[in-house]
């Protein structure tokens, strides 16, 4: 098995708000190996960028509490002082987010921005530039020269997704976290940055951890895949045993909710009421509410993390049912 | 064959490019140009496209909010180019939109009730009757009455967009034009508003063109496909042969681009379309698609492609369509 | 709604500006109201006592040069100010939003015109040009309103110009014009109501300006004309004794200062609750 790199250890987030604390992240145990794509997939406000920028040390900061551990190499990354964070990111952890467009500064040629981004490792001018338009073709970039010396604005959205791919991998980062890379894109301009996601992964090893709610994403490119639901993670395993048979009601039902068919073979799935916001958490399955399948014991149990294989787990009483049904019957 | 709901002909859209204060240049941006295109009573058409295809402007186009600068809509027998006082008026009520943002598809001060029966007020229908309709059409859409005093702030994106899509029942129009209805939501609550569509859609035969970039909801919920590229419609027909079996070169394109919903797909082979969806300033003479053409040839580069009928309904601009047989 | 008017109650109720500002415009209101109740005198009772005493004893705030009781003179001319406030901040709202409103709604021509004369208002200083207007329509406290009016609508007219111009492409407006609804409503109806909290922060910002302005044109003789109780005019007369009998300028001027720093307080208060962002900035 490949090194793991990252590992999230009952990691727990919780807001200090106006009558209470919102419970953010609850125990999420995760972890990402070298040259291994982790999707991480929910609904809006299923705490999965919170998670994202925790482990870069990027909370708004002053009114969070955070709990658990957050190992990077063995090392666990929330013992850092400011000055050691600031060393890890972008040169071990890299990370691209939604808008490319919010994270380059617009008076300076994206070329040279990417060459700060080199130079900081100690290189000199000539070779960086270099090093510059070598990842501008690394990237596809069409006509990387031009593009080196054009100015954000004149740069489509794919494009800028692209210098900001660049300059992360100018430093070769272990580990890239990706959060909603595509989102703001064209379909066309999505594939072709998926492509380059891809070919990351094969160059360089490195592994990726994509936050996405986009379930065609995890498709195309996860290899592991973590649902969350309500700051939890419900299910967690390789891509294709989630895609084929999802274990956790609320996996089961979202995949049948994807527009994968026509109408004419009926209508799609829809889960009835609303993602719940849990204002000081206390024992009990969060998905109870909805969960077609509610037990008794779920409303007022939190359902333990059920291995069903070594990389399957999975939240839920049905699965502790089913095993005893089994036993019961052998 | 009964005559179609809504028929476009050359219908084109040019902007003039301002260039500071006093000057306005001769170039124009061809936003929509020449589209011929006829939808039938009760059908879904799917309208896609990537960013600055122009299909938001043709939309605003049927919606009269843009004038056309050139040829000529048929909309329900009005023809929208010389549509008296009156005949505006109709197809202010049979036309209703529903957009993408559901935070500012209501009016942030208004509360759901009054938002919903402004348009029943407008074309003089009266108070007490239009309340009732409120009612009816919240109950339509399977929203609690108890929202109708809520204002937009209060309420989540799903349950926005449906009262977004009651508004526009109100008027019992005969077209809905939904322009990325689901973009802006969760894939349960996207499942939801898309179920709801095609319930209304069929309980009263409404018709629809809905745009969106998402290519796997078009597949779901459409009749036709209809596909435009900078501007122009380069391939509309059934949406089982343009989704599965496309003839246009970019149709292809933007089909294999779409995700895939199950790593099984994987394997299979796709053709990933280079570059950017360009832009329609300086356009050159030739297929606009040339650039980013696989199967171009010389030809495609001097001569304007011209519609051809594949099968009855399947019409394809291309020198050479794919798939035929 | 009720949680949120109490969330916002709440919000006041802590914002010190805000109180303080309250209060100090509370007591102006106040003292405008009862000034017959309050005032010892009326303000144009002449030689209520002798010319020029000094203040205290039985009359608080001495007397001028008429013998008249500057404390008397000094609470009948809130009203005047108060008065300038209303009038003032009325005028200025309604051009600025008639116009605000067409040039963001229409664009094109009008809107090249009108922000060509906003720009024209701000080249020219601005009590230059009252002098102007008030020069051409005649003195009096009104016109010096009128004209302060005519300079400062332009401080209104361009933020509810830039709003409109983004409020019109909401998907909301958009609608409405999709199912008929008349430019008039548009304007009045959906963008009007989104523009009300900014005018809010707007209106209470400009305010001390607005009354600073006229009491320049009163001290300069263009406003209120004698015997007004006006505090710019009692300025503009005590400066001919400011060395013998400096409380003729002194009190009208507190009471100036307290108004326009009540005012200000207030919009500065109101802005940081209606509008967390612009704090934050």
């Amino acid at each position: 098995m490949s090194e793991e790199l990252l590992r999230l250890e009952h990691l727990s987030i919780d807001y200090k708000v106006k009558g209470g604390y919102l419970s953010a992240v609850n125990d999420v145990n995760l972890s990402v190996n070298r040259g291994e794509i982790l999707a991480v997939v929910g609904e809006s406000g299923c705490g999965k960028s919170t998670i994202a920028h925790s482990i870069m040390n990027l909370l708004p900061g002053g009114n969070e509490e955070v709990e658990g551990k957050i190992l990077f190499k063995g090392e666990d990354l929330r013992k850092y002082s400011r000055k050691q964070m600031e060393a890890i990111r972008g040169k071990d952890i890299g990370m691209i987010f939604q808008n490319p467009l919010d994270s380059l500064n617009p008076v300076y040629k994206t070329g040279k921005q990417v060459e700060e981004a080199i130079l900081l490792d100690g290189i000199d001018r000539v070779q960086a530039w270099n090093k510059v338009l070598e990842l501008y073709k690394d990237v596809k970039m069409p006509d990387a020269e031009v593009r080196a010396n054009s100015f954000p604005h004149e740069l489509s959205g794919g494009m800028r997704q692209r210098v900001m791919i660049a300059m992360m991998l100018s430093r070769n980062p272990q580990l890239l976290i990706a959060d909603e890379p595509t989102t703001a894109l064209d379909v066309t301009i999505e594939a072709q940055i998926l492509e380059i996601i891809k070919d990351l992964k094969k160059t360089y090893d490195t592994a990726i951890m994509l936050i996405t709610h986009n379930f065609g994403l995890v498709a195309e490119v996860a290899d592991k895949i973590a649902v969350m639901y309500a700051g939890e993670v419900i299910e967690y395993g390789d891509v294709f045993e989630i895609f084929e048979k999802p274990l956790h009601p609320y996996t089961t039902l979202l995949m049948k909710a994807l527009p994968r068919k026509t109408k004419h073979e009926g209508r799609l799935q829809t889960i009835d009421g609303n993602v719940p916001r849990i204002l000081d958490k206390k024992p009990g399955c969060r998905f109870a509410n909805r969960c077609p399948y509610a037990m008794e014991k779920c409303k007022d149990n939190t359902p333990p993390e059920i291995h069903v294989s070594e990389e399957h787990k999975c939240r839920c009483f049905l699965l502790e049912e089913q095993a005893e049904g089994k036993e019961a019957a052998e | 064959m009964s005559t179609p709901m809504i028929e476009m002909r050359d219908v084109q859209k040019y902007f003039k490019v301002s260039k500071g204060l006093f000057k306005t240049s001769n170039e124009q941006v061809k936003a929509v140009d020449h589209i011929t295109l006829s939808v039938e009573e009760g059908e879904i058409v799917g309208l896609v496209g990537e960013s600055g295809s122009g299909k938001t402007t043709l939309a605003r186009v049927l919606l009269s909010l843009t004038k056309m600068t050139g040829g000529e809509a048929v909309i329900d027998g009005v023809n929208l180019g010389k549509a008296s006082h009156k005949d505006m008026e109709k197809l202010h009520r049979e036309i209703a939109v529903v957009f993408q943002d559901p935070a500012s598809n209501l009016n942030p001060r208004e509360t759901v009730e009054s938002s919903i029966m402004r348009p029943m007020i407008i074309h003089g229908v009266p108070r007490s009757k239009a309340k009732e309709k409120a009612r009816e059409v919240l109950q339509m859409v399977k929203m609690d009455l108890k929202y109708l005093d809520s204002f937009p702030h209060q309420l989540s994106g799903g349950q926005l967009q449906r009262i977004a899509i009651a508004r526009a029942l109100a008027l019992s129009p005969k077209i809905m034009i939904l322009d990325e209805p689901t973009s802006a939501l969760d894939v349960s609550v996207q499942a939801q508003i898309l179920n709801l569509l095609l319930d209304l859609q069929e309980e009263m035969h409404l018709t629809y063109i809905i745009i969106t970039h998402d290519l796997n909801v078009i597949k779901y919920i459409s009749d036709k496909i209809a596909v435009m590229y900078l501007g122009q419609l380069v391939e509309f027909g059934p949406a089982e042969v343009v989704g599965n079996r496309p003839s246009h070169p970019y149709t292809k394109g933007l089909m294999d681009a779409a995700p895939i919903l199950d790593p099984r797909d994987r394997g299979k082979e796709k053709e990933i379309m280079k570059g950017d969806p360009g832009s329609l300033i300086d356009l050159k003479a030739g297929c606009r698609f040339y650039a980013r053409c696989r199967y171009a040839t010389d030809e495609c580069k001097e001569k304007d492609p011209e519609n051809v009928i594949l099968a009855p309904g399947h019409q394809v601009a291309c020198v050479h369509p794919l798939n035929i047989e | 709604m009720s949680s949120k008017s109490r969330e916002t109650l709440h919000a006041c109720l802590h914002n010190v500006n805000f109180m303080i500002g309250f209060f100090m415009l509370l007591s102006v209101v106040l003292i405008a109201i009862f000034a017959d109740k309050i005032a010892p005198y009326g303000y144009t009772d002449q030689l209520v006592g002798p010319q020029f005493t000094s203040p205290g004893g039985s009359y608080l705030f001495g007397t001028d040069e008429l013998g008249r009781d500057v404390l008397s003179r000094v609470i009948y001319g809130t009203r005047i100010t108060l008065k300038v406030a209303v009038l003032g901040a009325s005028l200025e709202l309604i051009i600025g939003v008639v116009i605000g409103l067409s040039c963001g709604y229409f664009g094109g021509a009008i809107d090249h015109v009108f922000t060509f004369l906003t720009d024209l208002t701000w080249c020219i200083p601005g009590t230059i040009l009252a002098l102007a207007v008030v020069t051409l329509i005649g003195k009096s406290l009104t016109n010096s309103v009128i004209a302060i009016a005519m300079v400062c609508w332009a401080s209104y007219a361009r933020p509810i110009r830039a709003k409109t111009m983004s409020l019109k492409t909401m998907a909301f407006v958009e609608t409405g014009k999709a199912f008929g609804e008349s430019s008039v409503a548009l304007m009045f109806r959906y963008i009007l109501p989104n523009v009300i909290p900014s005018l809010i922060v707007m209106v209470s910002t400009t305010l001390p300006s607005t009354i600073l302005s006229t009491t320049t044109l009163s001290f300069l003789g263009m406003g209120s004309q004698a015997p007004s109780p006006d505090w710019g005019l009692a300025l503009s007369k005590g400066i001919d004794y400011i060395g013998s009998a400096p409380w003729l300028s002194i009190f009208p001027g507190i009471a100036l200062v307290y108004t326009v720093l009540g005012f200000a307080l207030f919009g500065e208060g109101v802005r940081d609750i209606l509008d967390p962002h612009l704090k934050s900035q």
